[in-house]
């Protein structure tokens, strides 16, 4: 079968855009469309596609979100109450009535970064090919920019929308960005962040995706970090019905690192991906990875991680660490680490657990007064201690805790 | 306040209680001692409530209740306290935390008002020093990283929080030297009282000389085979218990 289903209203959508675009799209769009037409989705005999299957999206009949501001409020009421200044997009437009806009940052087009791949990742050709907004961030040599919000609300009725998002951070600069991304109803969400983190400067990333139940997000971000600079990411992924987050971290100066941690808690009939491509491109480079997963219901989860090693990047320090909980029987986790190495002096290490809840934890636990529910909740939460400890930024930390907390509250666990 | 007749329990279908038949009145500490094997452990998860054993006939009641028909948690909200033999570790939750949620919890199930952090902490950390337990272990995970003889303490120290009417303590005294063993055995004397009783489950005589038992109680075999007063832990301790178990066969 072709790896772009027959038929698919995607490629559909690639071909009307062509039509349509053909003469007065942007360059990167015309050539993204090009690619989307000859490459199309990611299909199941792609290796790094094997276990997350892209055919109930293709299923869905998308179109474009509508022109016309749409009431969001009682979406904003969800959101966590950080005082910092927002970025808010709805449908994958900016709305400028809704947001607070910073000197550095431009809204108004995808803003298409540097690191931006359409010719690698097929889901971004289909970011850029059909993208028709972003925030472009600069945050200057120095700078600490503190904590920004950037929200994304996707309002149902079957839309796709494609927000291209570039962040840029000069020397010693740094940034906190809170990436929170709800919803309601049907719709697929397909954003793009390029983070280019020059020499000695901190991007701070914590994502919190819950999206509708319903709904699809696709997401990749990239991060290329100059020497000394820190990409510094924290994902709890709650939402959507699939899901794949897709983070590219491109290690290229001496000194620099990458944390890449994350928790997936699904139920029911959900899937998630949290995908990882971590490149030493330099000596003395460091990477971390903790990922959690907590699987209930007939859920689903997936990581893939895998750790290229340059020849050059001597002295490299790589860690990957993959944990399941499965409170079900009919979860289930995939689980593949992938490490290339091509130095000779490095410490790379990968491990991969999946399990069940501790029959004596629980016990003990409930000899002190604890009912089951609040012991087997305590436990969990527990698990995801070494996930959620090195988020410094303490609102962002609660806004997780409280996230998680309110997991409990529509999971059978 | 705990009543037991006639209990038996399996584990495997192989019979580990072989007919129990004990009381312990209020206000009284009772010793229960026997060799390894004859059941001591298996009594205290029965009465606790773990999961894997067959009770296959007789009663447990406390103060009039069903005990055998309670979750462990209702138990414990009942005043039943079980300190192990070997404290199970909890990785990520807070030492603190722990104690305080499982002190509401039982609160809540009593209808009784929760008590807030303030009024928590001066408690726990009275009691912690009383135990003369370092300040940190409260904010240490529970048993995470202690020695044999800290998480003794520690299953002490969850005793003195939550206040019960009946503390089971199996093989607390094992693994503890002779200052660890004087800490524990005061914090179950400051809970002597009309309204406190305990059953002490021990292999050795020299905890008995801390927590004076009203009744020292020989198992063998899933049976208890010879009862009497604090001088008959003096003569296992002479005579060992071959001679008793010979006696009753």
């Amino acid at each position: 079968m072709n790896a772009l289903a027959p038929g698919s209203q995607l490629q559909a959508g690639a071909q009307a855009f062509l039509a349509r675009y053909a003469a007065n799209g942007s360059v990167q769009q015309s050539e993204a469309a090009g690619l989307f037409a000859r490459n199309g989705l990611p299909g199941p005999r792609e290796e790094d596609w094997r276990y997350s299957l892209l055919r109930p999206v293709t299923d869905v009949q998308f179109t474009s979100a509508p022109h016309g501001h749409s009431d969001v409020s009682a979406a904003l009421a969800r959101l966590p109450k950080i005082a910092a200044p927002r970025l808010i997009f709805v449908d994958g437009r900016f709305r400028a009535d809704l947001s607070d806009i910073e000197p550095g940052t431009r809204a108004g087009a995808p803003a298409y970064g540097a690191t931006n791949r359409p010719d690698r990742e097929k889901l971004v050709a289909l970011n850029t090919m059909l993208s028709e907004d972003g925030i472009a961030i600069q945050v200057p040599a120095g700078h600490d920019a503190g904590t920004l919000l950037l929200v994304s609300i996707g309002t149902g009725g079957n839309v796709s929308f494609h927000p291209n998002h570039a962040v840029t951070l000069g020397a010693g600069a740094k940034l906190t960005l809170l990436d929170l991304t709800l919803g309601d109803g049907v719709y697929l969400h397909n954003p793009v962040l390029s983070a280019t983190i020059a020499e000695a400067a901190t991007l701070t990333h914590l994502r919190l995706q819950q999206e509708a139940l319903g709904a699809f997000h696709l997401s990749t971000v990239y991060a290329d970090v100059a020497a000394s600079g820190t990409y510094d990411s924290f994902a709890l992924t709650l939402g959507a019905r699939l899901a794949r987050m897709e983070v590219h971290a491109s290690l290229n100066g001496p000194q620099a690192s990458a944390h890449l941690n994350a928790a997936q808690l699904l139920g029911g009939n959900q899937h998630a991906d949290f995908t990882t491509v971590v490149q030493h491109a330099a000596p003395n480079t460091a990477s971390r990875q903790t990922v959690k997963n907590v699987l209930s219901g007939r859920s689903r989860g997936v990581f893939q991680g895998k750790i290229e090693v340059l020849r050059i990047a001597q002295k490299t320090d790589g860690y990957q660490m993959n944990q399941a909980l499965l409170l079900s029987p009919d979860a289930e986790m995939d689980c593949k680490p992938q490490l290339e190495i091509y130095a000779d002096d490095v410490k790379c290490s990968h491990g991969a657990t999946i399990g069940e809840l501790d029959g004596d934890q629980l016990f003990y636990l409930r000899t002190r007064g604890i009912p089951e529910p609040e012991a087997r909740a305590m436990l969990v939460r527990a698990f995801l201690t070494e996930a959620l400890d090195p988020i410094a930024h303490e609102e962002g930390r609660a806004a997780m805790e409280n996230a998680i907390a309110s997991w409990w509250d529509r999971n059978v666990i | 306040m705990l009543e037991i007749k006639n209990l038996t329990a399996n584990i495997d279908n192989k019979t580990i209680l072989n007919g129990i038949d004990l009381v312990v009145p209020d206000g009284e500490i009772h010793a229960i001692m026997g060799p390894n094997g004859s059941g001591k452990s298996t009594l205290s998860y029965v009465l606790s409530g773990r999961e894997g054993y067959d009770v296959t006939g007789g009663t447990a009641t406390f103060d009039g209740a069903d005990l055998l028909d309670m979750e462990p948690e209702a138990r414990a909200a009942a005043g039943l306290f079980l300190a192990f033999q070997y404290p199970v570790e909890l990785p990520g939750v807070n030492n603190a935390n722990f104690l305080r949620t499982a002190l509401n919890a039982q609160r809540r199930a009593r209808g009784e008002a929760e008590l807030d952090a303030v009024a928590f902490l001066k408690l726990s950390r009275a009691e912690a020093k009383r135990l003369s337990m370092p300040d940190d272990m409260l904010k240490r995970n529970v048993n995470v990283g202690f020695s044999g003889g800290e998480k003794k303490r520690n299953e002490v120290l969850q005793m003195a929080v939550l206040r019960p009417r009946l503390a089971i303590l199996d093989e607390t005294d094992s693994g503890l030297d002779i200052d660890a063993l004087k800490i524990v055995a005061d914090g179950v004397n400051a809970l002597r009282g009309p309204n406190f009783s305990a059953l002490v489950i021990t292999h050795y005589q020299r905890l008995l000389d801390y927590i004076v038992p009203d009744r020292v109680h020989v198992l063998a075999s899933g049976r208890i085979i010879r009862s009497g007063g604090p001088e008959l832990a003096h003569q296992l301790e002479a005579h060992g218990y071959a001679a008793i178990v010979a006696e009753a066969a």
